[in-house]
């Protein structure tokens, strides 16, 4: 099993220092593991750290605590040269906004490229090129795009474009940070299947980081719900949905809007509050359920939490 | 359903930018009526137009746009005569505009609330302005004003909160008191454009469900703009599908989700991954909406229709009526009585019956 | 609906076929390539204000280029003889009371104007925008260090340091340069830390973060490309400032010394005895106008040319 295992995060914590007295907990000691070629989803609402545990593991941040194994390094403390080398390859992201992430003065086969180069991959130009327009064939987008500049594509292609930048450099998990957001529903779905296809064809994994529980549904293996800073449920795609068992999750699940007015009319809204908990996030223990569904919360509340 | 009384009407109604690289035809003819009460959906993906008509209904296009044609109709009863009025606000002036329309008679809530309110006023003064500027109200009365329509958008601290700045507030408080700033002048119309789109999920529902709130309190005529369909569900009793400028479907929500006909709203349906999809591919509509730049002939959404006929780059089809229904109408050739039958995919015919059932 | 009116349409026979098979459209089309620049002069050249200027300042370049060069009177050679003559055909801007010509004066005084300016500008390159990359895409304490300098530095008059440092050195043209190396690239800093400070977490900046670029990459690869934009603006609005600074200067005394000649001092000379010959102060005070207000409507519209608001849609 252990083998099967690409990224550890064991009680990674992050705070921020804002002044002298305040420290934001963005987030406060959340553990879990992705599986190769799979892929982990992790809701929770703006300023739940979800970006946050992504940017800390990709590195953009130094972790606060806690310990990061990737492919069983511990890429949590200070890097060396070559442990920098392998982390800045092996895993890519990519980002939220389709107009924000890429650079607006460059050529999108330098954009693509970068990585290459940056890392001596492609000892030529010429060589990086060719590797660059088999990525843009590979995310549906032609030669001829290679030459232009960001603004002259559309939102929907621009994100192929930053899922070509992480691709490029055959990387073994990409964090996906918010990647479909920001795009229409129609364009939404074009990208979560160029993702899956890709999934499929190199066996990558995912660390799909969204507000939109019916997209994670979609994609995604695994899933962890996350509130303010702490994973309050964790478990297979069937047990999260099939079972929810922390209030939080199950006002997230009653949330989604549903494309269908009869159902949609008729819904009663899960109400959740922080203070309907006995005990804060802080005290409470990772309590298993079964298979491989945990659930953040006192013995006694997770009691009661069922039977509801 | 019983007829109801016609607030806003508009009529082909056509909105082009200039732009450096040619004139953008953003609205190429959009017909919609929003009856008193009533609430409507304009859905389509960015770039469709929908922001564009919603924004020549306010009158506040930005300065390198015009309206090309057509007419848009708000019936209004008069203050003092009591009489009823229709004025088009097309051919209204911006000042009249200012003085009659924008905040008296139609309000808007617009996506972003960070940016939608100004960081350098305390929110109770923001709220206060409008009326006082409007309504020439005094201050105390705009002040007690402002704290009952706290109340109704669901902040019970009304008094302590007026004296906040919006940086202080969470996003879903803030567009809350966007919605407050909307209702002060005690609008006829409310256009909310993408309302929920920056917020969270359940902050999202309950801000839907506060509109919705306020709506039956107030009998306001309500028109949603979003590309969220769940969100359409939810709250519109009517739907218009808009595409490349065009309205391509309309119809009342049930006809638009348990019935559609437009080969563009089986794509937007499908391409929704609802709770129970199973399959290992969502369906996807292929290729990007037209560049709007470019002189369309024939139907814009033919070269992205696995269902496209020959007719379609040649013809812009019309409006068929759906048969059966007065209030279904759809802008594709497919509904040609010489049109082949073709049906819906498969998986959004499972999908449908599945809805139609109740079943998540 | 009225329009439903299928009489005005013509049916073709192949018209209710299906298409079927379509073209690949998942490569979809985009616009044809328009370089960036080219937006930029096109705007650029729709200012008229702006194009005046340039041209102004161009044809103030040549003329002070060339001026000294060709004419047959040296602006310091002093001719007692004919002193203090208004314009005319030989003295286009006549003589001063030395009798040296102010055609040649007034150029040769642009010359160290325009000088000045170009001074000015590498200073703010090379001093305030360096200081500001550094101050702030490094950050942390080392940001705060040089914020706390800068900010000292900026807390003193300029125009004591000159007063300071003319009772070391005498007053000369390296002086003035002196002077304005102490003070002028503050503002240029300041606008280049915002900047950057802005565009240090965008996404794109952080994609490049995540791939591995150093710090030297990120820098000008990522950011300078995305603010030279505002640099140029803001160095543009500092020439004439530079200009300004050295005429004022020279007024109050401080400039050039004999015989060098700047616009700054031409005019006061020119104002001992500006009741008397006014032409000798409204001359190289018309031109000292026109060069400012041109590298103004320059900087405007330069600014406008390339503000990335304007750029989406």
């Amino acid at each position: 099993m252990m083998s099967d295992t690409i990224l550890e995060v064991k009680e990674l914590k992050q705070y921020f220092r804002l002044s002298r007295k305040e420290i934001v907990r963005a987030v406060d000691g959340i553990s879990f593991t992705i599986e190769k070629g799979k892929t982990y989803g992790l809701v929770g609402e703006s300023g739940s750290g979800k970006s946050t545990t992504g940017r800390s593991i990709i590195r953009l941040y130094k972790p606060t605590g806690g310990q990061i194994l990737f492919q069983g390094t511990d890429i949590s403390g200070k890097l060396k040269a070559d442990e920098k080398k392998f982390l800045h390859t092996k895993m890519q992201m990519i980002f939220q906004d389709p107009m924000a992430c890429l650079n607006p003065r460059k050529k999108v086969i330098d954009i693509i490229g970068e990585g290459l180069m940056i890392h001596k991959v492609c000892k030529t130009r010429e060589e990086m090129e060719q590797k660059v327009y088999q990525i843009l064939d590979l995310v549906g987008l032609s030669k001829e795009h290679a030459k232009r500049y960001p603004h002259q594509f559309s939102g929907g292609q621009r994100q192929r474009i930053g899922i070509a930048r992480a691709l490029v450099l055959e990387p073994d998990l990409i964090i996906a940070d918010e990647a479909i957001s920001a795009l229409d529903v129609s364009i939404q779905a074009q990208v979560v299947n160029l993702m899956k296809k890709i999934q499929k064809e190199t066996g990558i994994a995912y660390l799909f980081i969204a507000h939109d529980l019916s997209m994670v549904k979609y994609i995604s293996d695994h899933i962890g719900v996350l509130h303010l800073g702490h994973l309050v449920e964790s478990g297979s795609v069937e047990e999260i949905f099939e079972n929810p068992i922390h209030p939080y999750t199950k006002s997230l699940l009653t949330a989604i809007p549903v494309p269908n007015p009869r159902v949609e009319r008729t819904k009663v809204l899960h109400e959740y509050d922080i203070s309907m908990l006995d005990c804060p996030y802080t005290e409470s223990k990772r309590i298993y359920i079964g298979g491989t569904h945990y659930v953040l919360g006192t013995e006694d509340e997770v009691e009661k939490w069922r039977k509801e | 359903m019983e007829e109801k009384e016609l607030i806003l009407s508009v009529k082909d109604l056509k909105v082009s930018f200039k732009t450096d690289n040619g004139t953008v035809k953003a609205v190429r003819g959009v017909n919609f009526d929003l009856h008193i009460g009533e609430t409507i959906a304009i859905v389509g993906e960015s770039g469709s137009g929908k922001s564009v008509s919603a924004k020549a209904v306010m009158g506040l296009l930005s300065n390198n746009a015009t309206i090309e044609g057509g007419t848009i109709y708000y019936t209004w009863n008069d203050e003092y005569t009591g009489e009823k009025k229709e004025t088009d606000i097309v051919k209204m002036s911006g000042e009249d505009m200012q003085k009659i329309i924008r905040g008296r008679k139609i309000a808007m809530v617009f996506q972003d609330p960070m940016t939608s309110l100004d960081p350098t006023m305390t929110i109770g003064k923001q709220i206060m302005e409008p009326m006082i500027v409007h309504y020439n109200k005094s201050k105390a009365e705009a002040y007690k004003k402002a704290v009952e329509l706290l109340k109704l958008v669901g902040i019970t601290d009304g008094e302590r909160r007026m004296k906040n700045y919006p940086h202080q507030l969470s996003g879903g408080m803030r567009q809350r008191i966007v919605i407050a700033i909307a209702l002060s002048c005690d609008p006829y119309v409310l256009i909310c454009d993408e309302p929920t789109t920056a917020l969270d999920v359940t902050i999202q529902a309950k801000i839907l469900k506060l509109i919705q709130d306020i709506q039956k309190q107030k009998e306001l005529s309500v028109i949603y703009i979003t590309h969220d369909l769940g969100v359409v569900a939810k709250v519109a009793d009517h739907i218009n599908v808009m595409y490349a400028g065009k309205i391509v479907e309309t119809g009342t929500t049930e006809e638009i989700f348990y019935d559609p006909r437009h080969p563009y709203t089986w794509g937007l349906l499908s391409s929704m991954p609802d709770m129970s999809t199973e399959s290992d591919t969502l369906y996807s509509i292929p290729g990007t909406p037209p560049n709007m730049i470019k002189e369309i002939t024939g139907d814009p959404f033919a070269r992205r229709n696995p269902y496209a006929l020959q007719i379609d780059y040649r013809l812009e089809p019309p409006m068929f009526p759906v048969k059966g229904s007065d209030t279904h109408k759809v802008a594709s050739w497919l509904m040609h009585e010489k049109a082949p039958k073709v049906e819906m995919p498969e998986t959004l015919k499972k999908r449908i019956e599945a809805m139609k059932r109740g079943d998540k | 609906m009225e329009d439903y009116e299928l009489k005005d349409f013509e049916f073709n026979e192949n018209d209710f076929e299906l298409v079927g098979e379509q073209v690949d459209i998942t490569k979809d089309e985009v616009e044809p390539f328009h370089p960036g620049w080219k937006d930029v002069v096109k705007r650029f050249c729709k200012n008229k204000g702006a194009v005046a200027g340039l041209i102004c300042i161009l044809l103030i370049v040549c003329l002070s280029i060339f001026v000294p060069m060709v004419s047959s009177y040296k602006f310091d050679a002093i001719d007692t003889a004919s002193a203090n003559i208004e314009p005319n055909g030989a003295h286009l801007f006549g003589t001063d009371e030395y009798g040296r010509d102010l055609f040649v004066r007034c150029w040769q005084g642009t010359r160290i104007s325009l000088f000045i300016a170009v001074v000015a500008v590498l200073i703010d390159v090379l001093i305030g925008m360096v200081y500001g990359l550094v101050s702030g895409f490094f950050g942390g304490i080392l940001d705060g260090i040089l914020q706390r300098f800068q900010e000292i530095m900026n807390s003193i008059p300029t125009l004591v340091i000159l007063t300071i440092l003319l009772t070391v050195m005498k007053s000369s043209l390296f002086t003035v340069i002196v002077a304005l190396m102490f003070t002028e690239w503050i503002a240029m800093s300041r606008i280049t830390r915002a900047q950057v400070l802005k565009v240090k977490e965008e996404e794109y900046v952080l994609a490049s973060r995540t791939l591995g670029s150093s710090s030297f990459r990120l820098i000008f690869r990522e950011i300078v490309p995305n603010i030279y934009g505002q640099l140029i603006i803001m160095s543009m609005m500092t020439i004439p400032n530079a200009i300004f600074y050295e005429a004022y200067l020279a007024f109050v005394g401080l400039g050039l010394a004999v015989p060098q000649a700047s616009l700054g001092t031409l005019i006061n000379d020119g104002f001992n005895s500006i009741l008397v010959y006014p032409y000798m102060m409204i001359i190289p005070a018309i031109i000292l106008a026109i060069l400012m207000l041109s590298f103004n409507l320059c900087g405007d519209g330069l600014r406008d040319a390339l503000d990335p608001t304007m750029k989406e849609r």
